[in-house]
C-alpha cells in the first residue's frame, strides 16, 4: 500500500449522461510498467487524464504519491504525453531544444538566454532517448518515431518519477517501435521510472509490460504479469467479432 | 509627409499596431484560433454602433464589447469542446447582428471610417492607449514567454508542468479584444484580423524556432504598416486596405522565393 504511487478508490466518471467509468479501483505501485488496453472509446485516455488530475472524477478518490490529486503540487515528479502533441502542425516554429526545454524554468522570460547548465539538461535528456544531435532541428521535420522521442525527452528532463503516456505508438513505424519498447526497458530498469501507457495494440504491449489494466464498459480488470490474460475478457474489451489467433513462435 | 501632424500620429500608432496585432496574432495563428480576431471584430463593430448612438467614444465600447465576446468564446469553447470553431461562429453571427440592428437605429454616419480604418480622425486619447496596450502586451508575452509557448505547444502538459492555464488564456483573450478595438482606428475593423494573421502566415514559412517566428511577425508587420501608410498617403489610398495588400505582397514574395529556391536546390 506504502508503494502505490496511483491510486484510485470507486472512480466513476461520465460525459454528460453517459458514464464511461464506474467504480474504478487499483493502484499502481513502484517500478510498474502497467499497459492500459480496450476498446475504441473505452475511456483509456479519460483514465489516464483522471490519474494525472486533468480531469476530476465525479465520485472516488484519485491519489498520486500518496497525496488527494487536488493536493497535488510536484508536477516534476511526473511526465504526461498526450495524444494531442502528434497532431501539431508540422509548420509549427519550434526547435528540439525549444520543445525539451518547455518543461524547464517555465517563468523564464523573452530575453533570458537558456544558460548552459539548460543546456546540457536538454541535451542530456535527448541523449537518453538517443536524439542528442537533433537538437536545433525544427520539431516538424522529424519522422513519427523521432518526435516520439523527442516528447519522452521532455517529459524525462526533470527526472520524474513515473511517466504517463497516451497512445505513443500511433504513427510510428515498426522498426521504431522497437526502439521504443527497448527505451521503455530502459527507463524502467535503469532510471526506476514507473510507467503507464495507454495503448489500443494489445499484440505487442502485453508481451512487454508487466502489468496489464483492461478497460472495458466502464469497469477496469487487472491482470498480474504471471496471469495469461483471460480470452473471454478480451472477447468482451474487443466485442465478439474478435477472432483469437494463438502463434507459438 | 511628416509635416502634417495626422501622419505624425498615424505613424506612431501605425507602429505600435504593427507590433501589437502580429504579436498577438501569432499566438492565435499557432493556436489554430485565427478567427478569433474575424469574430472579435464583427463584434467591435457593434460596439462602435453602440458607442455612436449613446455618444460614449466608440473605440471605449468597442473594448468593453469584444472583452465580453472574448469571454463568451473562452466559455463556449468548452461546452463546445469538439467543435471549439462553433463558438467562434455563434459570437460572430451574433456580433454581426446586432451591428446590424444598432447601426439602423440611429445617428452612425461615421461608421465607415471605422470599417475600413482612416487616419484623420486618429486622436491623442487613441495613441495613448495604444502605447498603454502595447506596453501591457509586450511585458505580458516578454514575462511569460516560456508559458505562453509551453501552452501554445502543448497546453495539457504545460498544465501539468504547474503552468496555470486558464487565468493566462483569460488574460490573453483580454488583451485579443483590446487589440483589435484599438487597432481598428487606423486599419479598420474588416481588415483589423487581416494584421493579424498575414506576416504571421510569412513567417511561419521561414521561421525555425518559435523565437524567430515572433520577431519575423513583428518584422513583416512594421514593413506593411510603414510601407502601406506610406503608399496610402501618397496615392491617398485607404490606409487599412494599403496595409494590408503590402503584408500580402510580403506574403506572396516570400512563397515565390521558395518556391524558384527549392527549384534550384532541387535539381530535376
Amino acid at each position: 500500500m506504502d508503494k502505490a504511487i496511483v491510486k484510485l478508490e470507486n472512480v466513476s466518471f461520465s460525459y454528460g449522461k453517459n458514464k464511461v467509468l464506474e467504480d474504478v479501483n487499483f493502484s499502481i505501485e513502484e517500478g510498474d510498467f502497467v499497459g492500459i488496453i480496450g476498446a475504441n472509446g473505452s475511456a483509456k485516455t479519460t483514465l489516464l487524464k483522471l490519474m494525472v488530475g486533468l480531469l476530476e472524477p465525479d465520485k472516488g478518490a484519485v491519489y498520486l504519491m500518496g497525496k488527494a490529486i487536488k493536493d497535488f503540487k510536484d508536477y516534476k515528479s511526473i511526465g504526461y504525453i498526450s495524444q494531442n502533441v502528434r497532431h501539431f502542425n508540422p509548420m509549427f516554429p519550434a526547435t528540439v531544444k525549444e520543445v525539451v526545454g518547455a518543461n524547464l524554468n517555465t517563468s523564464r522570460n523573452f530575453f533570458e538566454r537558456s544558460r548552459k547548465k539548460e543546456e546540457e539538461k536538454i541535451y542530456k535528456a535527448l541523449e537518453i532517448v538517443e536524439m542528442g544531435q537533433f537538437m536545433d532541428k525544427k520539431i516538424g521535420k522529424l519522422s513519427g518515431g523521432q518526435k516520439q522521442r523527442v516528447f519522452i525527452a521532455r517529459a524525462l528532463i526533470n527526472k520524474p518519477k513515473i511517466l504517463f503516456m497516451d497512445e505513443p505508438l500511433v504513427g510510428v513505424d515498426l522498426n521504431s517501435q522497437d526502439k521504443f519498447y527497448s527505451l521503455m526497458e530502459k527507463l524502467n530498469k535503469e532510471y526506476n521510472i514507473t510507467l503507464v501507457m495507454v495503448s489500443h495494440d494489445i499484440g505487442v504491449i502485453t508481451e512487454k509490460v508487466n502489468r496489464i489494466l483492461c478497460l472495458s464498459r466502464g469497469r477496469v480488470y487487472d491482470h498480474k504479469p504471471d496471469q495469461t490474460i483471460c480470452f473471454d475478457m478480451l472477447k468482451e474489451v474487443f466485442g465478439n467479432k474478435m477472432n483469437i489467433l494463438i502463434h507459438r513462435h | 509627409m511628416f509635416s502634417y501632424e495626422f501622419m505624425q500620429k498615424s505613424f506612431i500608432m501605425g507602429i505600435m499596431i504593427a507590433l501589437i496585432a502580429p504579436t498577438i496574432g501569432y499566438f492565435l495563428v499557432l493556436r489554430r484560433q485565427s478567427i478569433v480576431g474575424d469574430a472579435l471584430s464583427h463584434v467591435a463593430l457593434s460596439g462602435v454602433a453602440f458607442g455612436m448612438i449613446t455618444n460614449f467614444y466608440p473605440v471605449y465600447t468597442a473594448m468593453v464589447f469584444s472583452i465580453i465576446a472574448a469571454l463568451g468564446i473562452e466559455g463556449l469553447r468548452k461546452k463546445f469542446e469538439n467543435y471549439a470553431e462553433l463558438s467562434l461562429a455563434i459570437i460572430l453571427s451574433a456580433g454581426i447582428g446586432l451591428a446590424s440592428v444598432l447601426i439602423s437605429l440611429g445617428n452612425t454616419q461615421g461608421i465607415l471610417s471605422y470599417l475600413f480604418g482612416s487616419l484623420a480622425l486618429i486622436t491623442d486619447q487613441d495613441i495613448l492607449l495604444v502605447i498603454m496596450l502595447g506596453i501591457i502586451i509586450f511585458l505580458t508575452v516578454i514575462l511569460f514567454y516560456k508559458s505562453l509557448f509551453y501552452m501554445t505547444f502543448d497546453e495539457e502538459s504545460a498544465t501539468l508542468a504547474g503552468i496555470p492555464t486558464r487565468p493566462i488564456n483569460l488574460f490573453f483573450s483580454i488583451l485579443v479584444a483590446l487589440t483589435i478595438a484599438i487597432s481598428m482606428r487606423i486599419v479598420g475593423i474588416l481588415l483589423v484580423s487581416s494584421l493579424m494573421i498575414l506576416p504571421v502566415a510569412a513567417s511561419l514559412l521561414i521561421a525555425n524556432s518559435f523565437k524567430a517566428g515572433i520577431i519575423y511577425s513583428n518584422i513583416f508587420g512594421l514593413i506593411s504598416v510603414i510601407v502601406g501608410l506610406t503608399i496610402s498617403f501618397y496615392l491617398d489610398l485607404a490606409p487599412g486596405g494599403t496595409i494590408v495588400l503590402s503584408a500580402l505582397i510580403i506574403l506572396v514574395i516570400i512563397i515565390l522565393l521558395q518556391y524558384f529556391r527549392s527549384k534550384i536546390t532541387k535539381p530535376a
